[in-house]
């Protein structure tokens, strides 16, 4: 007894469960792979970095059907994510924009990499033009007082 | 122990007083710590002797006490002692023992002092395998190690106490994270740890050869096998904790992103830069301070990782802690030991000066650009994680960094680096000559290119990305060859086998580790680009088309595990009327936390993996069944696992043992006949 009842809680709590369900699947598969695009790049805003794609979570499933609803309805892909956009925050946007500070992220990686290779470029040709250290690399003054010191 | 305890008359059955001896073994190893993170280093600057092999001993007995310590919380676990808040929190009566053993390091507190553990480990390694370094390195190396560990002790007894007791013990605890009971999780994050701590190692290296400057050709080869080995066991641990993601978390992703993977694959990618740079400073003497930045920086993205993971600040899947108080300790530890070890560094790298000239065209040249590429792509990683919070903090603006930057901003760096490694790897040291290298290779990189071109061609869709990820995978692979050939030398087919099997066990360690990165660059590129999904509603005894495969719900049944309920599909797949494989997907559910799961049912292949979920019964008797075919998902795992194995043949390479062992372990004299 105890133990069917468990199940029934069971089978009552786990409920949402599995991202995108049957019913939420469009006609279209056209459409629905579009939605199925979008909703990889917008976040759950209740999970912990789960796009809606990926969550259980109800808020997901909710903005899973938004998002197909305005497609159904004819918007672009532009105008569903700025239409969420607008709704939700720019928090939902998995791929950040370009514009105001964000730019430095996303120049970020070439220019690291511009500055690394080019200083390593130079690095490089000044190790191929440096002479093999022929002694220990001792100064000259310094070669003369370990003279002086092993003359003792 | 227990008998001893009773026999003793200390405490009665089961010896519930084991849990304040581990207590007070911590606050002793504290205690040692402190001391061997000052004496060794008096010592090696007076010249003490005596000071200075005063630190072999107290590791040994730091490592004892903190294992102590350990193996009395696991006590508690196993008995079950409820009187211990952290049991409370996370065991039960019914768990299965290996996770009550698990349960130990599945929570903040048990995992930081496994984490203590493992530096007390390592220290003590140095200690026992340390013999023939120069004593003066050896004793600033095991003060800097303790003092990381007097640091970690510290937070861990000040903020993250795992004796605590309760006054009022419950009857049963709160169980573990379901999530977390789970073999794949279960290994995850002790080496996960063992990785992150042994750059710890490098670091303290790294410390020591700042405070003594000097940096030869000796220190590079005594680093080299403990970043290598940090880089397998991060290796492993990754590769595990991916492979969790992907059967547990229902829809089969193996990588998403989140800051705490980020976290490790940050040093991950440190480690591998280190250890292709110390190469260089073992056979060329140069690139030193280059690489001691490395070694820094490297335990400085460790650091970072418990940081973000510890403090909670960037919430995520994984973050079982969110407390500020312990944020800000792990802070604080960061700031001492990056503040400390590069303000060293500023002072002390004008000395280390290079002695190897080689021309621009060299092997040498080649891993100074493997360096770059790997700092790099590790550095955007880092600051793609940390972009939310500057924002927010800066500029005020709410904003997710999500997989759609980090596979934009990544990926190149990855491709840049799969197609100069062949080419890197066969270059002489000192001077190359870039047409004299790739004569050998030239056939192969025209053999990939075509290799993608086909796969282009006969792919349904034209997604660039696994005809461009298979490209890149044969030319790694096959340069891996190549290379391990070329250093057959020449002559006849039968003596350049022989030769081959008498390679270095370095060489077979390079190419096998380079081979495991092609396959994994492969499998990621057919997993993105191949998978399909199949989502619907299955009634039971009916049959649907996926693929190849016919797929038949059988049944679904309430089944009962030791400590969760769980509701079982089984699902028959064949494949031309001929049986492949049943299918037994399950939602569980774990009473006591509360908490339901999912278990995807895997039929792992060669070529794919056939992966299914079960979803919601619905209204109209069916049940909601997700279908996915993963094309070449096994590879990704066996890549990885290429990789470590890679790793461990370097580390059994003759050169380390014979270091390793030298004064150690002189060989027994052969009598005189």
């Amino acid at each position: 007894m105890i133990r069917a009842l468990t199940f029934l809680i069971a089978v009552a709590l786990a409920v949402p469960a599995l991202a995108v369900q049957p019913d939420e699947i469009l006609d279209d598969p056209a459409l629905e792979s579009r939605a199925r695009d979008i909703s990889a790049g917008l976040r759950c805003l209740v999970c912990r970095n789960e796009s809606i794609d990926e969550s259980n979570a109800d808020l997901a499933r909710d903005m899973r059907l938004l998002v197909r609803e305005r497609l159904v309805e004819g918007d672009s892909d532009a105008e569903v994510m700025a239409f969420v956009v607008e709704r939700y925050g720019e928090y939902v946007l998995l791929r950040p924009t370009t514009d105001g500070i964000n730019i430095v992220l996303w120049i970020a990686a070439p220019v690291l990499f511009l500055i690394a290779l080019g200083s390593s470029l130079l690095y490089l040709r000044s190790r191929a033009s440096a002479q093999e250290p022929t002694n220990s690399g001792l100064s000259p003054e310094e070669e003369a007082r370990l003279k002086e010191l092993l003359k003792d | 122990m227990q008998r001893f305890f009773a026999k003793s008359g200390i405490c009665d059955k089961p010896c519930f007083m084991i849990v304040e001896l581990g207590h007070f073994a911590l606050i002793l190893a504290f205690a040692v710590a402190l001391v061997q993170a000052v004496i060794p280093l008096v010592g090696a600057h007076k010249g003490w002797r005596d000071w200075m092999v005063i630190a072999n001993p107290m590791a040994t007995t730091q490592f004892l006490l903190v294992a102590f310590s350990y193996a009395a919380l696991t006590y508690a676990f196993i008995v079950s002692d409820f009187s211990v808040k952290l049991v409370v929190d996370n065991s039960h009566t019914l768990k299965p023992l290996i996770y009550k053993i698990s349960g130990v390091w599945g929570n903040h507190e048990g995992s930081l002092l496994l984490w203590v553990l493992t530096l007390t480990l390592f220290g003590a390694c140095a200690a026992w395998f340390g013999g023939n370094l120069p004593a003066t390195l050896q004793a600033r190396v095991l003060a800097v190690q303790s003092a990381i560990t007097a640091a970690f002790i510290a937070f861990t007894v000040f903020t993250s106490n795992p004796f605590t007791r309760l006054a009022a013990p419950p009857f049963d605890g709160t169980d573990l994270n379901p999530l977390l009971q789970d073999p794949g999780l279960a290994f995850h994050p002790p080496f996960l740890y063992l990785g992150y701590v042994g750059l710890s190692m490098s670091f303290s290296f790294a410390v020591a050869a700042l405070i003594e400057g000097r940096v030869d050709a000796a220190w590079g080869r005594w680093v080299r096998p403990w970043t290598l080995a940090a880089w397998v066991f991060l290796t492993i641990g990754i590769a595990t904790g991916s492979w969790w993601a992907y059967y547990e978390l229902g829809w089969g992703g193996f990588w998403f992103w989140d800051p705490v993977e980020n976290a490790s694959l940050m040093p991950w990618l440190f480690a591998a830069a280190l250890l292709h740079s110390a190469i260089v400073v073992e056979k060329r003497e140069t690139l030193k301070s280059w690489t001691i930045l490395l070694a820094i920086l490297g335990f400085g993205f460790s650091l970072m990782g418990t940081f973000i993971v510890r403090s909670g600040l960037l919430t995520s899947v994984h973050a079982f802690a969110m407390d500020p108080e312990r944020g800000v300790f792990i802070l604080m530890i960061l700031a001492a030991f990056m503040g400390g070890a590069l303000t060293l560094f500023a002072f002390r790298a004008p000395v280390l000066e290079a002695k190897g000239v080689f021309a621009t065209v060299s092997r040498e040249s080649a891993l100074v650009i493997n360096n770059v590429l790997l700092a790099v792509s590790s550095f955007v990683i880092f600051i793609g994680t940390m972009w939310p919070l500057f924002a927010e903090m800066l500029f005020d603006r709410v904003l997710s960094v999500g997989p759609p930057f980090f596979n934009m901003a990544f990926t190149p760096f990855m491709v840049a680096l799969a197609m100069v490694l062949p080419i890197g790897a066969m270059l002489p040291w000192k001077r190359g000559n870039l047409t004299r290298t790739m004569r050998p290779l030239w056939g192969l990189a025209v053999f990939s290119v075509a290799m993608g071109a086909l796969t282009w061609a006969l792919q349904t869709g034209n997604s660039p990305l696994v005809p461009i990820g298979l490209a890149l995978a044969v030319w790694v692979v096959l340069g891996s060859i190549a290379d391990l050939w070329s250093r057959t030398g020449r002559g006849d087919f039968g003596g350049r086998m022989r030769r081959l099997t008498r390679l270095p066990r370095a060489d077979w360690g390079k190419a096998t580790a380079h081979a495991g990165l092609g396959i994994s660059v492969f499998a990621v590129a057919s997993l993105m680009g191949w998978e399909t999904e199949d989502i619907r509603v299955v009634q039971i005894g009916e049959s649907y088309q996926k693929g190849a495969y016919t797929l038949t719900l059988q049944s679904v049944d309430r089944v009962q595990g030791p400590n969760y309920v769980s509701t079982m599909a089984v699902i028959e797949a064949t494949r031309d009327g001929r049986h492949v494989a049943t299918l037994r997907p399950e939602k569980r559910f774990y009473p006591v936390a509360g908490m339901p799961t999912t278990q995807a049912a895997i039929d792992y292949r060669i070529m794919r993996d056939l992966y299914v979920t079960l979803g919601d019964p619905q209204d109209n008797g069916g049940w909601a069944v997700r279908t996915y075919i993963k094309p070449f998902a096994n590879w990704l795992w066996f890549g990885c696992f290429l990789m470590a194995l890679g790793g461990i043949f370097s580390l059994s390479d003759r050169r380390y043992r014979v270091a390793a062992g030298a004064s150690k372990e002189p060989r027994a004299a052969v009598p005189a006949e």
